[in-house]
């Protein structure tokens, strides 16, 4: 199980009239996974996703399905289904209709084809609803029907482009475990593209984080978040402190004007670094006790915690703290070893002036 | 009192469009055949009409005529405007141009135009030339109507049905179509009710052997023109009001 790739994209890259959008990926998607592709608008994570259903043809690489090449194999012949931003139901036809569509085309008997409609009426909690127009459904249940209109070809691979993107926040939340539990009863495979990093962590075993054509990372939710292979995804996932700042020697870093012991090793000694260090990783002590004094210059009740942002002269920090200080007070920040984490710079030079842009 | 005016003044100017259409309309029943004098109501110019063979034939001709233009073009403009839609901004601006030309092109332009083509291309002149011309200037009308449906839809639509496994033919005819149906149906409507009223390319692109109901008018008026003719004109003017008011009725739903 562990070796068995569905999906390899070997060294893949897409040119539209000359622009990169996509520059050499390489990528495998396990059976039964849930992966993420994670990125900012125009990163090509949508490219990625058009490639494997067959809208797009790749420039230059390799797309195999179980180690065969499809690139040349139209979408209607692929084994992966999609689920398209803004749900492209056919509004001519009812849910029942929407839904039987594929299984009308391989000339499925009636009799099943109703069957397998109403279990997935049921599946998606849309039991009853077949006879009504697509036009007349809420956003919530036209997606449910996008959704169910996939599944019922049983696919190998669901792609999902964006799926929740027209959802209120509420309801996003309420289909995010929703997928996430549909696909482990399944066991289907799921590449599921969003620039919502939330979403991303919440339901997926394997985040590919991408930006401007390329792959950042990839790992699961939990490395991503603690290991972040550089600033921008460090940025990207969750709220960070980014600074820069030189590795003495293995073990000892200073930043911000200070000398911070931490477990990274290997970068050399007096070596350029990016730190990051997550805001609920930083604890207020007494400013004679602290590895760095600082004001706090605002403070914003975030409901589980106090958002503050304390200026120690050469950067300010955004800490959450679960107790208040009053603003304007002086305190002490204290961060253990284990909680510095330290990158090789990104090949855009960063000055000090960005990191402060993206940490406040 | 601007009130009343407002209203007097859209009188006279629907008077001013309607007047001789009723004129003719009143005339078609007139038992007489001066148009100085009315000599009661009668049906017998109608009666006349539909045994003179020459109208006759200019009506089936006519009918005939519009009704091939319209499935052809039909056909040829819905697959058209599939394909401008799916072109990229460019080629589709440069196309939705030479759509257009055609349309905002006087009719005796198109007219003579066609006629120097079929003297060009040694064509003898008669139905099937009236025909083709038809076609030429029902189509783009058709490509009109279809493309803002196309525009509406969801850009995904169509990728969605391959998605789900239809080949391209499955998907033109079981979700593109429907999906602009009404456009289709607009498009089509529209181009039998030109190709009904239709003069002047018609008359530059048939032999005086074949005639259609418009040139057979146009040709009878230099004999010295009998009430039979009014009578054709009344249930000519009647059937394209019917169709334009379908038309109308559906451009407003759409």
């Amino acid at each position: 199980m562990e070796n068995e790739h569905l999906i390899d994209l070997i060294h893949v890259s897409k040119d539209f009239d000359g622009v990169k959008v996509l520059d050499d990926i390489s990528l495998y998607i396990r059976k039964k996974e849930f992966v993420t592709l994670l990125g900012p608008s125009g990163c090509g994570k949508t490219t990625t996703l058009r490639i494997i259903g067959g809208f797009e043809t790749p420039s230059e690489g390799q797309l195999l399905f179980e180690g065969r090449d499809i690139v040349s194999l139209p979408p209607y012949k692929r084994r992966v289904n999609t689920v398209f931003q803004k749900y492209a139901l056919f509004p001519h036809l009812n849910v029942h209709d929407n839904i039987a569509f594929g299984l009308k085309i391989k000339k499925t008997p009636k009799a099943e084809i109703d069957r397998r409609v109403e279990q997935m009426l049921e599946l998606v909690g849309l039991k009853g609803y077949g006879k009504r127009r697509v036009e007349a459904l809420s956003g919530g249940q036209q997606q449910r029907v996008a959704i169910a209109r996939s599944l019922v070809n049983e696919p190998e691979v669901l792609l999902l482009d964006e799926p929740l993107g027209a959802l209120d926040l509420k309801l996003r939340k309420e289909m995010q475990l929703e997928l996430k539990s549909m696909q482990q009863r399944l066991g289907i495979t799921f590449l599921y593209v969003t620039h919502d990093q939330e979403e991303a962590l919440t339901m997926s075993d394997t985040i590919v984080v991408m930006r401007d054509g390329k792959i950042l990372q990839i790992g699961d939710p939990k490395h991503i978040y603690d290991e972040p292979a550089n600033a921008f995804v460090a940025d990207f996932i969750g709220e960070s402190n980014i600074l820069s700042g030189t590795m003495i020697r293995d073990e000892l870093v200073a930043f911000a004007g200070s000398e911070f012991p931490c477990v990274d090793f290997g970068f050399g000694s007096n070596a350029p670094v990016d730190v990051v260090v997550r805001p609920e990783d930083i604890t207020l002590v007494g400013e004679d006790v602290g590895q760095l004094t600082g004001t706090i210059r605002s403070v914003i009740f975030k409901g589980v915690h106090y958002e503050m942002m304390i200026d120690t002269g050469s950067y300010v920090f955004k800490v959450h703290s679960t107790t208040m200080q009053p603003q304007g007070s002086r305190v002490g920040l204290s961060i253990v070893p284990f909680n510095i984490h330290i990158m090789q710079p990104m090949n855009a030079p960063r000055n000090e002036k960005e990191a402060q842009d993206s940490a406040v | 009192m601007t009130k009343v005016l407002k209203r007097i003044y859209l009188g006279l100017i629907l008077i001013f469009l309607y007047m001789p259409i009723a004129v003719l309309i009143v005339q078609s029943f007139n038992a007489g055949k001066s148009r100085a004098k009315w000599e009661g109501v009668s049906l017998h110019w109608y009666i006349d009409l539909f045994n003179n063979t020459a109208i006759m034939n200019a009506l089936w001709v006519t009918l005939s005529v519009a009704l091939l233009a319209t499935i052809v073009s039909t056909v040829i403009g819905t697959l058209a405007a599939i394909g401008i839609h799916s072109m990229r901004k460019r080629p589709q601006a440069m196309m939705m141009t030479l759509t257009n030309l055609p349309n905002t092109m006087p009719d005796i332009v198109t007219g003579i135009s066609l006629m120097l083509l079929f003297i060009f291309t040694q064509v003898d002149r008669g139905y099937v030339t009236m025909l083709l011309a038809h076609i030429t200037f029902d189509t783009p009308y058709v490509i009109l109507s279809v493309l803002p449906k196309l525009k509406q839809m969801n850009k995904h639509t169509y990728e969605a049905a391959l998605d789900l496994g239809a080949t391209p033919r499955y998907a033109l005819l079981h979700v593109l179509i429907p999906e602009c149906k009404q456009g289709i149906v607009t498009g089509a409507l529209l181009a039998f009710t030109l190709s009904l009223d239709d003069f002047t390319v018609s008359y530059f692109t048939t032999s005086p052997l074949v005639q259609n109901l418009s040139t057979l008018i146009y040709s009878a008026t230099k004999l010295g023109i009998t009430p039979i003719y009014y009578a054709l004109s009344a249930l000519m003017f009647v059937v394209l009001l019917l169709l334009l008011l379908a038309v109308n009725r559906r451009t407003q739903e759409n």
